[in-house]
């Protein structure tokens, strides 16, 4: 028999997932659950959205209303979804490669309008699902399949990216910090606006065997050595700084909500 | 300690990656058979570390 938690919010008759073993994705979506049911919101009251990739298997799991869409637009669909019902929580769940390769653009124009949507980004540094390509957040120099001599591009900082287009909430966390996930999906989605957590999460099957990194075990025990919170990292030298992650609260802005302010508009007349 | 709640498995999930089993604090858990078992279940504090990293559901703490 599986946990109340698991037993109340997923779909049990179609676990066990098909993430592979020591795959970081289930964690993440364990603790979005977790925050849901720590805010108290009703099933009926979230809709899940996610794209296409290994993290984007998600929705399918879970017990809410859900919807699985295209690669890169589960902001587009969101987006939808929340004008046409302002009432609900709108939660997007999303990989690496279908937020900011091919989404990327509907992720920047997403922040800049403020839409009050919680998107969380699952990222594992490469592409599993279709066989571990290098994606956006690869780090420069580490290898994927279509990068077999190391990737040459510089990766993107999601959210320093998230920031600048826009978002009112941003934040980081690692699996191996579940809670402080946990935690970040109850504020992301408490805010009034556009929030963009980035989760940093493994893929052993792919990312780390391409690069070295051991097992699940090792590769989240390393996840736990370099993550730093923002103070901690402001006191570290330029060569304790390389290949440490910050973690935590990014920013918190206040702008106005796209929805809000559509409605405030179609009142006016 | 209390002993309001006690640790479950879930076997047919599991998957046998063996991260609950090295965040354990008390080194409760072990695999055997490329499934996690339960090695010493008096010195489990309930903390839930494994029941939140597991990526598959297959350990939790629940009411007795």
């Amino acid at each position: 028999m599986p946990s109340q938690l698991v037993d109340k919010y997923y779909r049990t008759e179609s676990l066990p997932h098909i993430w592979c073993p020591g795959c970081g994705n289930g964690i993440v979506t364990r603790a979005i659950v977790k925050a849901i049911d720590n805010l108290g919101l009703n099933q009926d009251d979230v809709c899940i959205v996610s794209g296409i990739g290994c993290s984007s298997r998600a929705s399918g799991y879970l017990d809410f209303n859900t919807i699985h869409t295209t690669h890169g637009r589960a902001l587009a669909f969101a987006t939808g979804i929340k004008f046409a019902n302002p009432k609900l929580h709108v939660i997007v769940i999303t990989g690496d490669g279908d937020c900011v390769a091919i989404g990327g653009n509907h992720l920047i124009h997403t922040a800049r309008r403020n839409i009050d949507i919680t998107t969380i980004v699952f990222n594992n540094n490469i592409y599993g699902m279709t066989g571990g390509q290098y994606s956006p957040t690869t780090p420069t120099g580490d290898r994927g399949t279509t990068a077999p001599y190391g990737n040459i591009d510089a990766n993107f900082d999601l959210c320093n990216l998230a920031k600048a287009a826009g978002a009112t909430y941003v934040s980081r966390a690692t699996v191996f910090g579940a809670n402080m996930i946990i935690k970040q999906v109850e504020n992301g989605i408490k805010n009034k606006g556009f929030s963009f957590i980035e989760t940093i999460t493994i893929c052993p099957t792919y990312y780390g065997r391409k690069n070295k990194k051991g097992d699940s075990v090792d590769m989240i025990t390393d996840l736990k050595e370099i993550a730093v919170n923002k103070v901690s990292y402001e006191k570290l030298s330029e060569e304790q700084r390389k290949g440490k992650i910050i973690v935590g609260e990014l920013y918190k802005g206040k702008r106005p909500e796209y929805v809000e302010e559509y409605n405030r508009m179609v009142e006016s007349f | 300690m209390g002993t309001l709640q006690t640790l479950y498995v879930v076997e047919e999930w599991c998957k046998g990656c063996g991260i609950c089993v090295t965040f354990c604090p008390k080194k409760v858990l072990e695999i055997k058979d490329d499934k996690v078992a339960i090695k010493d279940l008096k010195a489990c504090i309930q903390c839930g570390q494994c029941e939140l990293r597991c990526p598959d559901y297959a350990i939790y703490l629940g009411g007795q």
